[in-house]
Formats: structure tokens, sequence, C-alpha cells
């Protein structure tokens, strides 16, 4: 497999927090991401970086070979790369429908095919109900399932989310999933922020550490789970009582990619 | 089918009877009095509406449009006088007004654009006083304070105003139709997901520049050709007439009380505050024009305090609340019900029936949270 995405050496700072300090992950192509770390590890800064919200300082982006270092936002997503956001955003005083409509406005093509589309992706996130409605009226969970959806109208290669499970109940989580391991057995590729540790080592196949914005370990999840310096670092106690299944220490530690 | 077509007729016969109407107005009011409410109304309908498909879609507030307004006086001015233009083929000039208009917009644009809300408003203000300060001491180019003076129409005077008013009444359908058109298209959608959530929308796509660019260009070459098709009508333009701060607080006043954003508020707002003032401005306890605008300024607080959203938006709220008598108007199966309760504030009681889980329980959520 290769990498479909790929940053090396990120760097960011504001003022002087370095909030990404030589940050590098890469994402296989096919498979599920995560991006892990404690609070102001500088995970949704690399979001922004790779998304072309923010400059990088230092350090470069790959996306399927090339170079998209500090491109543009809708550059960015016409290349293939889609993101939610942490806090949920979507246009609240278009309806539905025209949301999903956004979002497919650079392909030319006819406008009832990418009506159609539309619905049926509201349909495959159970929202098309609301299509008419505007997105304000939507509450925060309907909200997620609305920004997935839109996102893939475009048919990204790459999809980022952005703590897709943060705010909302057991039951969403669960379909989230759901529709995140559906679209993953269809191609597509994602990479995931999310404090949910249970929705993450459930969901991801590797999963990358952030700390003090460089990646510290990046490894299938049992791996992660046994990590003694993700323990420390992030982890805490939290894991440690969780079941532990075989994975060498020395292993891991061949897998390490970073410092 | 008969149900759905009958509210499209009853809207085609009102079109076509408001259209009659407006056609019909100067042959039935002949007075040059009332044809020049007439006439000047319907140059703010058409300012009102081209200032909307920029400011009303994007949610850039322009208060500079007198800029355009003006330069489009001036241009005409300037290009009739300069090359000796006379009689009415100086109308011919009005594509070239339109790209002078154009060609500030992009210049304007490019600068202004560049930042949002507050700051956005007070740059426009700054290049709004630059261009009347131009105004008033480029002296060889514009006149000075003295202003300029179109050259003498041929017309007869007993209806002089009439061919203005049918000139001023085709810029008028023309911009409310090149904003029917704006709303519909793809281009709209961009300019109100920009309006929404301006950096959301770039990461889906949208090139945020050229699409706010290109309605800031749109609705400044229109507003520079009715700035000329004005200085005619007027017969003069002075850096305080053609650049007049008042201008635009008018148009924003026009359209926030008629409804901003939507198509038909700027006119409505047009047609009523622009008759209203020059009506103010004739009696003579308002004479100097201070107490109407005393009155105007009354009006903005008003405005925003009772009916923010303005009278079509509300007018079409309280129609709907009056039909349903209190009911919500859509209930869309369960989840609809629980999607409409969130909004409202009260928690969305139990998700129903099959099928709905996953959609309505996040609305459950959502209400508790």
């Amino acid at each position: 497999m290769t990498a479909l995405l790929r940053t090396e050496g990120i760097k960011k700072a504001y003022g002087g927090v370095q909030a990404l300090n030589g940050a590098t992950i890469s994402v296989d192509e096919g498979t599920i991401a995560g991006l892990i770390g404690p609070n102001g590890s500088g995970k949704t800064t690399l979001f922004n970086v790779i998304t072309g919200y923010q400059r990088a300082d230092e350090g470069q982006v790959h996306f399927a070979g090339k170079a998209i270092t500090n491109a543009a936002p809708d550059k960015v997503f016409a290349a293939g790369l889609g993101r939610t956001f942490q806090l949920t955003r979507i246009f609240p005083r278009l309806t539905v429908l025209e949301n999903m409509l956004v979002a497919a406005q650079h392909k030319r093509q006819q406008r009832h095919t990418v009506r159609r589309r539309a619905m049926e992706l509201l349909e495959f996130v159970g929202i098309d109900r609301h299509a008419g409605l505007l997105a304000g009226s939507l509450s925060y969970g309907q909200r997620k399932l609305l920004e997935l959806a839109y996102v893939l109208v475009a048919d990204p290669a790459v999809i980022l989310l952005d703590e897709p499970a943060g705010g909302v109940n057991p039951t969403l989580i669960n379909l989230i999933a759901d529709r995140i391991r559906e679209l993953n057995s269809q191609g597509k590729t994602f990479l995931i922020v999310e404090h949910n540790m249970e929705f993450v080592m459930g969901l991801c196949s590797t999963i990358t550490v952030l700390e003090s914005g460089a990646a510290v370990v990046s490894g299938p999840p049992e791996m992660i789970r046994t990590d003694k310096r993700v323990l420390d670092a992030y982890l805490g106690a939290d894991v440690e009582d969780d079941d532990h299944d075989g994975t060498d220490p020395a292993d891991a530690g061949a897998q390490e990619e970073i410092r | 089918m008969t149900g759905d077509r009958r509210p499209w007729l009853i809207r085609a016969i009102l079109l076509v009877l408001l259209v009659a109407g407006a056609v019909a107005f100067p042959k039935v009011f002949t007075n040059p009095a009332v044809t020049n409410y007439g006439v000047l109304a319907l140059i703010f309908v058409t300012v009102a509406s081209a200032w909307n498909i920029f400011s009303g879609n994007s949610g850039y507030i322009s208060l500079g449009h007198a800029v355009f307004f003006g330069s489009g006086a001036y241009a005409m001015g300037i290009a009739a006088r300069d090359w000796k233009v006379q009689g009415t083929t100086v109308f011919a000039l009005l594509p070239l007004v339109a790209a002078v208009g154009a060609v500030i917009a992009v210049i304007f644009g490019l600068i202004a654009l560049r930042v949002r809300r507050h700051t956005f408003i007070v740059i426009t203000i700054a290049v709004f006083f630059i261009f009347q300060l131009s105004a008033f001491n480029l002296r060889s180019f514009t006149g000075g304070s003295a202003g300029l003076n179109s050259p003498f129409l041929n017309w007869p005077s007993a209806g002089y105003n009439t061919p203005f008013y049918y000139i001023a009444l085709a810029f008028a359908g023309g911009t409310i139709a090149i904003a029917v058109a704006v709303r519909r298209s793809r281009f709209g959608l961009q300019l109100r997901a920009i309006r929404d959530d301006e950096d959301r929308a770039r990461g889906l796509g949208v090139r945020a520049m050229r699409v706010k660019l290109t309605a800031f260009v749109l609705s400044g070459a229109i507003t520079a050709m009715i700035g000329a098709v004005w200085f005619y009508y007027i017969n003069q333009v002075e850096p305080q007439t053609g650049f007049d701060p008042l201008f635009d607080l008018l148009i924003v006043l026009m359209a926030f009380l008629g409804g901003y954003g939507s198509i038909a508020g700027p006119v409505l707002g047009a047609l009523i505050i622009e008759p209203g003032t020059l009506w103010l401005n004739t009696q003579p306890q308002f004479s100097g024009g201070y107490l109407s605008e005393i009155l105007l300024g009354a009006v903005f607080l008003v405005i925003v305090l009772f009916v923010p959203r303005g009278i079509i938006p509300t007018g079409g709220e309280w129609v709907m609340r009056l039909r349903t008598r209190g009911r919500p108007a859509v209930v869309p199966a369960v989840a609809g019900a629980a999607a409409v309760g969130s909004t409202a504030g009260s928690a969305a009681a139990g998700p129903a029936s099959t099928g709905d889980a996953p959609a309505a329980s996040p609305a459950s959520k959502g209400g508790a949270r």
C-alpha cells in the first residue's frame, strides 16, 4: 500500500506557541487512520494546514503524489480532500438540499444528476426527509450527519473528520461509525481526529499519536493501547485496564516511525 | 396538479397586472410632479436591487455604493462634455459607463473584499470618501464643487419625465430579472453559502474571492448606469449629490425595510421610502429636509427593533401563522417534528416509530444539549 496523504515535518507557530513541531504522518490508501493526542497537541492545526486553512511555517503536504502544501482550501477540496469541522459547520440559512449542492458546485454535471446524488447521500445518512428544511433548524446530531453527507457529494478520495463522535449520543455514534465503514469498503480513505477512544480503537486500522505538535508513535490500535509513551502522554489509566491482546512491546517499538 | 398550478397562475396574473400598471402609470398620471416620484422611485428600485444582488446575497454590507452611482453620473457627464455628445445619443454611452463602474468595482473589490464584516463596511465608507473628495478636488476633470451639467436634451418639456420613466422602468425590470436569475443560479447559491460561512464554503470548492468579486462588479456596473441616467434626469451632478453619504444609508434602509436578501424586499422598500421622503420634503413643516432625515433615522430604528428581517419575510411569517393558526406549518413525519421541536426549544418527546431511530435520536440529544 502506498501513502495517499502524507505530511512531512510540518511546523506551525502561533506567536510563541509551537502548535506543530515537525509533524510527520502518513495515511495509506483505503484505510481508516486515526489521529489522537491530548488537547493542544496540534491535531486540528494539522487538519487546518493539510486543508489549506492555515499556512505551514515549514514542511510539506503530499496528496496522491502531488505537493499541495499551502494550497487554498478550494484547491485542496478540488484535488479530492474533503473535511468536516470540530464544531460542525453547515450553512444555516440554506436548506438541507442546498447545503448539499454547494459542495457539488465544482463539478460540471447535469443539475438533476447532482440533485439525485445529493438526495441519495441524504438518505444514506438518514436525513433525507429534512431536505427542504433550513439547515439551521436541524439538531446538532443531524448537522453532523449533514456535514458528513455534503462532503461526500463531491466524491473526495480522502475524508478528514474532526471529532465526528464529539457531542453526539451513542446511537448516532454507531450510525456514524457504520457509515464510515461502509464508505471505506467502497474505497474511501479516512483520517479521523477523535477523543472517543472506543470509537477510534474500533474503527481505525492505524492510529498516530500527536504530542506537543509532533507524531510520537504510529501503529495499529492494539499497539497504541499498550505503548508506554502513549499511556504516559495521553491515555493514562483509562486504557491501561483494557485487556491485553498479546502485542509484543518490542514489536510495537519496531513499528514506531517518528522521533 | 390543479392545486399546484393555481398559485402559479395567480402569480402570473399579478405580475402582468403589476407590469401593466407600471407601464400605464405616466399615461394615467401626467402631472410632472407625480411622474417625478415615479422616475426617482424606479431609479431607487434599480439601485436597491443592484445593491441586494451583492450585499443581500453575500452578506457583505456595502456602504459605498454611492461610489458607483456618482462615478456613473460623472463618467456620463465627462464623456458628454469632452466628446461633445449631443442629444439622445448620450444614452449610447451607457455600456461605457457600465464598464467604468465594473473597472472601479474590480479595484474597489480587490481591496475591500479581502476583509469581512465590520472591517469591510469601514473600508467601503473610506473608499466612498476618497471618491467624494476626488470629485471636489480634481477640478479640471470633475468641475470641482460646482459639478457638471448635462447637455440639453431636446425633448418636449410637457412630457419630459416620461421617457426617463420608461428608461428607469426598463432598468428596474432588468435588474429584478438579473436578481431572480442570480437567485436561481449556482452562482447565487455560492454567494449565499459565503454569507452563511465563507471559510466552510471555500473548503467545499467555492472560489470565494472570484464569486464575491463577480457579484460586486455586476452590482457596481448596474449602479453606475442608473447613476448616469439619474444625472441626465436631474441635469447636474455635484460631489455631494453624486457621492452622497445619505444615498448609501437610504439603500440599506430600503433593503432592510422591505426584506434584506429577498428579491421583492428592496423593491418594496424603495417604493415606500423614496416617494415618502420626496413627499415629506415638499411639506412646509419639513422644509430643509432635516426633519425628514430625522424621521428616516427613526424608521430605521423601528425596523431594526421590530421587523429586523424586513416586511417581506416577516409578513410572510404572519400570513403563515394566520393560516395555520399557530400550528407548525410543516410537520414532516416524526423526526421532522423532533427537528422543529429542538429549534423551538422544547425537548423532542421520544423518537417514536421504527427506522427513525438514527435520525430522531440525535434530535432528542440535540434538544437536551
